[in-house]
């Protein structure tokens, strides 16, 4: 793991966290969508807030998608998971919202995963078997004659 | 009746958001370190490549699928019930595929975190 490597999987973090949060923020702005009336849906990007919380979540993709590429899935979404505690952490300390004993208990489980999963390897190894016949050593060649 | 509504879209979340997770992954692993190939062919190749790959357009169908899910689930059931306990079953779905569908090695380490974080996500929601 480089250290671009590990500003990706904050990426991941901390673009779907502050995107979350700008779309709810800006759909409080835009108010409740009836199924009656399902086209303001589409109108509700025209609010800032919700738009600039589309771009991060389009950055949230990108950078998923991105560490995706080079660490296995079992990796990525404990690794990426901070953002849960991202989000307890601004309402606490920028909403000032109470936050309970049972949500700090919940901080420290998803903390210690997070801990837990990036000590390991990040990509499974798999044996080399898909590579061609021709690409492999003289001892496999002769494996096919008699 | 409601309640069966409500664990019926939570199933579906689940499965739909474990479904594109595993095809996202899955379409990545296929196309290479992204780093790497966007210095040999360009940004635009890249994501030219990204895409048009079919399971990266059946992972972003899949995904869909989970948002309306969730959007359903919750206008029949609680937020503080369907958001954490889809969030929660999904982490351990998405172990359970990955061994079975990407054959990633999920060690104890892995599967300790995935039921930490799970765990974890449903506590910050109660």
């Amino acid at each position: 793991m480089t250290f671009r490597k590990y500003l990706v999987l904050a990426g991941v973090t901390i673009f779907a966290a502050a995107g979350d949060s700008l779309l709810a923020y800006g759909m409080r702005q835009v108010g409740s969508v009836s199924w009656h009336h399902l086209p303001e849906i589409i109108l509700a990007v025209l609010n800032p807030w919700v738009a600039l919380g589309i771009l991060l979540l389009l950055g949230f993709l990108a950078s998923y998608m991105t560490a995706l590429s080079w660490a296995d899935l079992t990796y990525v979404l404990p690794a990426s998971s901070l953002g849960y505690v991202l989000l307890a952490l601004i309402a606490r300390f920028w909403l000032h919202e109470h936050v309970s004993i049972t949500r700090w208990l919940g901080i420290l489980l998803i903390s210690c995963g997070v801990g837990f999963v990036t000590q390991g390897p990040a990509l499974t190894h798999h044996p080399p078997s898909a590579v061609p016949e021709e690409c492999l050593p003289a001892v496999a060649s002769t494996r096919a004659e008699p | 009746m409601k309640h069966v509504y409500t664990w019926s879209a939570i199933g579906l979340i689940v499965l739909a958001s474990t479904a594109g997770d595993v095809l996202l992954s899955r379409a990545m692993k296929q196309i290479g370190d992204v780093g790497e190939l966007r210095r040999r062919s360009g940004l635009l190749r890249v994501v030219g490549g990204v895409l048009r790959h079919p399971s990266f357009l059946l992972g972003v169908l899949a995904m869909t699928v989970a948002f309306y899910s969730l959007l359903f689930g919750l206008s029949w059931g609680d937020v503080s019930l369907v958001a954490p306990a889809s969030a929660s079953l999904t982490f351990v779905a998405s172990a359970v595929a990955a061994q079975v569908f990407l054959h990633e090695r999920v060690d104890h380490r892995r599967w300790l975190a995935a039921v930490l974080v799970a765990s974890g996500v449903l506590l910050l929601a109660g």
